[in-house]
């Protein structure tokens, strides 16, 4: 008795499968592949070439009043910062937050996709999609095409019929429930600040300035991680936006420059 | 008319198809099955043929479970009927293992009605010969449901329904007698529905209760035998007070 797998299966080829004669619709899109002696040994270049460090610093939490999604907005190629304005923080739907972090385009097209199943699910069963099952859907797609060279790890955090939810889904196909994850190049500096100022029963306003304050932190340490702090709250009613920081101002906020104390001043000296 | 009915995915000149109903027809000569929703119960009966002395009648259950909260009895062909039951308690767990949760009712009937329409809709196929009662709680609510499935592949939310044989005459009795109940008065109803129809005897019916709490439960023989009684006596209570005279005027 097969088990029905549909959920599970491939959009993508498998490996030397080109064929005209099957009929467009049913087949995926297929590609030829190239002519070498190991072809293993080349996938696996070729995997570790697009995969990036994941340069940038992404953080969720749980706490009582619901979940903190916060994100820095820095993208960088190698040594050169390509934009200081990405948007990280991906709208699935009105209540629910996609994460961004490794390959830019990799985490915008799934997490687009992610919504568009996730609205099929509501119209088909008048009923909106748990936290769970969403990351669950994305976590079975990003499965199935495990060692193909995608680079996803992203945070899934919603608010559902359960109450507050946070799920981590990467692109090796794992998927975690927790109540704390940071992601990225600046992640351990985040966790630092993030775990030691954490509290279940913040208010909205504290556990928003724990998670800028992160950010922040991580930004000023890790070269791949700058920009924007921003930061978003998820309650029963839906995500809203608290705030959106520059993280040049924050520092500056934090460590305001003391006027010190003169110990010599620079005199004009009369033309001698 | 005769050069229509051949094959399923051929409409006649009237809009008929002529294999989908001649499927209903095989439906109207299964066994009479029923099924009540009440307020914090469902229940489904279906009227037990007498087995045959050798058969071991614990291996001709009709009232079957899909999921620990969702079950279905079907009226037809008991074959078809095996096979589509096993269809769908494999969605009720691929469902389960792709979004953690159980069915709710309503998906796995439109899952049913989507596989018998399937199946009128193909080349080489004949339609499922049966129509199915599928009753369940909403995992999440807690609120009961009761819907039903035919050879065309429609399907539609009731509170009380029939199927089988002579389900007209028992979705008529339903019509007229049904109630909010809950509990044991939802038994009843369904028993006095079947009863229309079947030989009474707890030997000829064979009842199942769904409960959020318990789950699917078989009712004994005795227990709906003792329950039969009940109905019997209410019923003569009522016949001998219709014919004594009103003692005020």
């Amino acid at each position: 008795m097969k088990l029905d797998t549909s959920g599970l299966e491939s959009a993508a080829p498998l490996f030397g499968v080109t064929s005209e004669l099957v009929d467009g619709f049913s087949s995926a899109p297929s590609f030829e592949l190239p002519v070498t002696t190991d072809f293993d040994g080349f996938q696996k270049e070729a995997i570790q070439m697009v995969k990036p460090a994941r340069g940038t610093t992404t953080l969720a939490f749980i706490f009582k009043e619901g979940v903190m999604v916060a994100a820095d907005s820095r993208a960088s190629m190698g040594g050169y910062i390509s934009s200081q304005s990405v948007k990280k923080i991906i709208e699935i739907n009105p209540y629910m937050l996609g994460t961004m972090a490794g390959g830019a385009a990799d985490c915008q097209f799934w997490h687009r996709n992610l919504g568009i199943k996730c609205r099929l699910h509501e119209l088909a069963n008048k009923r909106r999609i748990s936290v769970t099952g969403a990351s669950k859907l994305l976590a079975n797609i990003l499965y199935s095409y495990r060692g193909m060279g995608l680079s996803v790890g992203t945070m899934i955090a919603g608010w559902d019929e359960t109450g507050p939810g946070l799920y981590y889904v990467d692109s090796e196909g794992g998927r975690l429930k927790g109540t704390r994850f940071s992601v990225g190049s600046g992640s351990p500096y985040a966790y630092g600040v993030l775990d030691s100022g954490y509290r279940y029963d913040l208010s909205i306003e504290e556990a928003a300035e724990l998670a800028r304050r992160a950010i922040y932190h991580a930004t000023f340490r890790d070269g791949a991680s700058g920009g924007v702090a921003s930061v978003y709250y998820v309650g029963p009613n839906g995500w809203k936006k608290l705030s959106g920081d520059d993280v040049g101002e924050l520092h500056y906020k934090y460590y305001p420059v003391m006027p010190s104390t003169v110990e010599q001043e620079m005199v004009e000296v009369a033309g001698a | 008319m005769a050069r229509y009915d051949r094959a399923i995915t051929v409409f006649s000149p009237d809009g008929h198809l002529f294999q989908v109903e001649y499927a209903l027809e095989a439906v109207r000569k299964g066994n009479a099955a029923v099924g009540v929703r009440g307020t914090d119960v469902v229940v489904l009966g279906v009227e037990k043929k007498s087995t045959a002395k050798l058969q071991d009648a614990r291996s001709v259950r009709k009232i079957v479970s899909l999921d620990d909260h969702i079950a279905l009895v079907c009226a037809g062909l008991k074959a078809d009927a095996r096979v589509l039951v096993n269809r769908a308690r494999i969605e009720c767990q691929s469902h389960r293992l792709t979004v953690e949760d159980p069915v709710t009712v309503e998906y796995i009937t439109r899952y049913i009605a989507g596989l018998q329409q399937k199946y009128t809709q193909s080349g080489g196929v004949r339609p499922f010969g049966l129509s199915t009662l599928i009753v369940g709680f909403d995992p999440y609510t807690g609120v009961p449901s009761l819907y039903q499935t035919d050879p065309s592949g429609a399907f539609s939310a009731w509170k009380a329904n029939a199927t089988g044989r002579n389900s007209n005459s028992m979705r008529e009795f339903l019509e007229k007698n049904y109630k909010e109940t809950s509990g044991q008065e939802t038994v009843k109803l369904a028993i006095r529905a079947l009863l229309e129809v079947v030989e009474s005897g707890g030997k000829n019916i064979e009842i199942a209760v769904m409960t959020k709490e318990h789950g699917l439960r078989q009712l004994e023989e005795a227990e709906i035998d003792a329950i039969v009684a009940e109905i019997e006596a209410e019923k003569a209570a009522a016949e001998a007070a219709k014919k004594a005279p009103p003692k005020e005027t």
